[in-house]
């Protein structure tokens, strides 16, 4: 099979997962009864209709190409940075910093992507933004929790911006024998934490009974994530012949992947909480925000990337 | 028109403007929307959280002052946002500042009016002018909305020249109740305590 065939069967694979999803959706909202489970069931089925509308949006931007992938992620980061600084109380000292942040920072950071140029984004942000915007914040001189200020938008920076780009920066490994499949392991990548997120769920809303942190995450149980993180590793594993990894490796990855995930889901979850916020928006009908998808991305895509450049490039 | 999507669309890139109608709802009931104002993207972001069908029967009121000069911004207040323009210093005394209101109500279209005059810091508005009590004697079977823009004065405040995207909700309050003999203070508190309210 060459790559374009693989990309079809996965399309297709997902296609068949979201007509049964929409199907048992369906069947529930029938037989349900009561108002605690008719809310369930709606919130599940909205979310089914958003999962049809991302997967639209993703398919449509790998399609076109490399670089339109690279925009997506851009626009991604665009609005989970504009949610993130919603919540975060700033100052008026505050504004060319995050100016900055929003229209030079992000484009500059995925267009580096754009042009290979991996040493300058792996440091950009940690380095250059990191010190740059402070100073200039500094100089807008409202010494007010300036150290609170600055260290949020810098985390906020670092979640949405430099963590999320690390997604498409898996289309600037150089994989011996897999050129031009790189495509193949960012959406290997998503899957599988996207899954495991959806497996939790599932698994957590069936047999959920201890939870593991309730003050910051109650949705969070050990049988959900025993019952979803095992799924969605074993689906990565079965999934190996989209990556450049052996059945065993293909495993192990994404294991790493699933626990990266919940860990990103429960730190940004304190985050949330922090600032005082049930969802991080609105923007994906039943989802909640950008951030409530893309949480435990932001903490698996800059590992995977990593791991996968260290032991495979 | 073109630059109205433009418009339109520029300000759901940067603050989502996303409607909440909280005590009313969306309806052709002739209306004089009126709302705190802190940042100049207050007029598209308002306009823009109605429906299309609504928004064509909707005008912005802006200053003449600022609006009317130089060709490219009378050509975006009158033809893109379809607005009135008044002149906030008479010109005489006999002169009715509020007169072509009065012709944009008296066709049947509504109104968006910001009534504290100009761009506030805060997030809660500052005392309202005179104007709104005006209409509302005159107009006294057009609703009266208030309206609260929530963060936008943290998205472009006075002074800066770029803005920060930041997301903001619009929510459209209870229609302000009519009360017969009430003076114009009591009126004017009242109504900045309903843009107030819909900001809760």
């Amino acid at each position: 099979m060459n790559p374009q065939e693989k990309f079809y069967w996965l399309i297709g694979g997902i296609a068949c997962l979201l007509v049964a999803a929409s199907l048992i959706g369906l069947i529930l909202r029938r037989r349900a009864s009561g108002e605690g489970a008719l809310a369930v069931i709606d919130n599940l089925n909205a979310r089914v209709r958003a999962w049809w509308a991302m997967v639209a949006i993703f398919t449509a931007a790998f399609v076109i190409g490399t670089n339109a992938t690279i925009v997506m992620f851009a626009f991604i980061s665009f609005f989970a940075l504009r949610e993130f600084i919603t919540l975060t109380p700033t100052r008026p000292g505050d504004h060319r910093a995050l100016s900055l942040a929003f229209f030079v920072v992000i484009p500059f950071q995925y267009w580096l992507i754009a042009d290979h140029w991996y040493a300058l984004f792996a440091i950009f942000i940690p380095v250059y933004a990191f010190l740059l915007l402070p100073s200039l914040t500094a100089l807008a001189e409202d010494a007010e929790n300036f150290l609170e200020r600055t260290a949020k938008i810098q985390w906020g920076i670092m979640i949405t911006v430099y963590c999320i780009s690390h997604v498409p920066a898996l289309l600037l490994l150089d994989i011996p024998g897999y050129k031009g499949q790189n495509a193949l392991l960012l959406f290997y990548m998503v899957l599988v934490v996207q899954l495991s997120d959806v497996l939790q769920y599932v698994f957590g809303k069936l047999f959920g009974k201890t939870r593991i942190a309730p003050v910051i995450s109650p949705s969070k149980t050990v049988e959900g994530f025993i019952g979803g993180a095992a799924s969605a590793t074993l689906i990565g594993a079965a999934m190996w012949w989209i990556t450049p990894f052996t059945p065993l490796q293909s495993a192990g990855m994404a294991f790493v992947i699933v626990l990266m995930g919940f860990l990103g889901g429960l730190t940004l979850s304190a985050v949330k909480r922090s600032l005082g916020a049930k969802d991080w928006g609105t923007m994906i009908k039943g989802h909640g925000g950008m951030m409530d998808r893309m949480d435990s991305v932001s903490f698996a895509a800059p590992i995977f990337f990593h791991l996968t450049r260290y032991f495979f490039t | 028109m073109w630059l109205s999507n433009v418009l339109i669309g520029t300000v759901r890139l940067l603050v989502g403007a996303s409607p909440r109608w909280i005590g009313s709802a969306p309806t052709d009931a002739q209306r004089i929307y009126f709302a705190n104002h802190s940042s100049h993207i207050d007029t598209v972001a308002l306009w823009s959280a109605l429906p299309p069908e609504l928004r064509a029967r909707t005008h912005p009121v802006a200053a003449a002052d600022y609006w009317g000069k130089g060709r490219f911004k009378r050509y975006v207040a009158l033809k893109a946002l379809n607005a009135v323009l008044i002149n906030r210093n008479r010109a005489s005394p006999d002169d009715n500042p509020l007169s072509p209101l009065f012709e944009t109500l008296d066709r049947g279209d509504s109104l968006i009016i910001f009534p504290e005059g100009t761009r506030q810091l805060q997030p809660l508005p500052g005392n309202f002018k005179s104007g709104l009590f005006h209409l509302a004697e005159r107009y006294p079977q057009v609703e009266l909305v208030p309206v609260y823009l929530e963060n936008l004065h943290r998205c472009m405040p006075k002074g800066t020249f770029l803005p920060v995207p930041i997301v903001c909700t619009v929510r459209f309050g209870a229609p302000l109740q009519r009360i017969a003999g009430e003076d114009k203070q009591t009126f004017l508190n009242r109504a900045r305590d309903a843009v107030i309210g819909a900001a809760q």
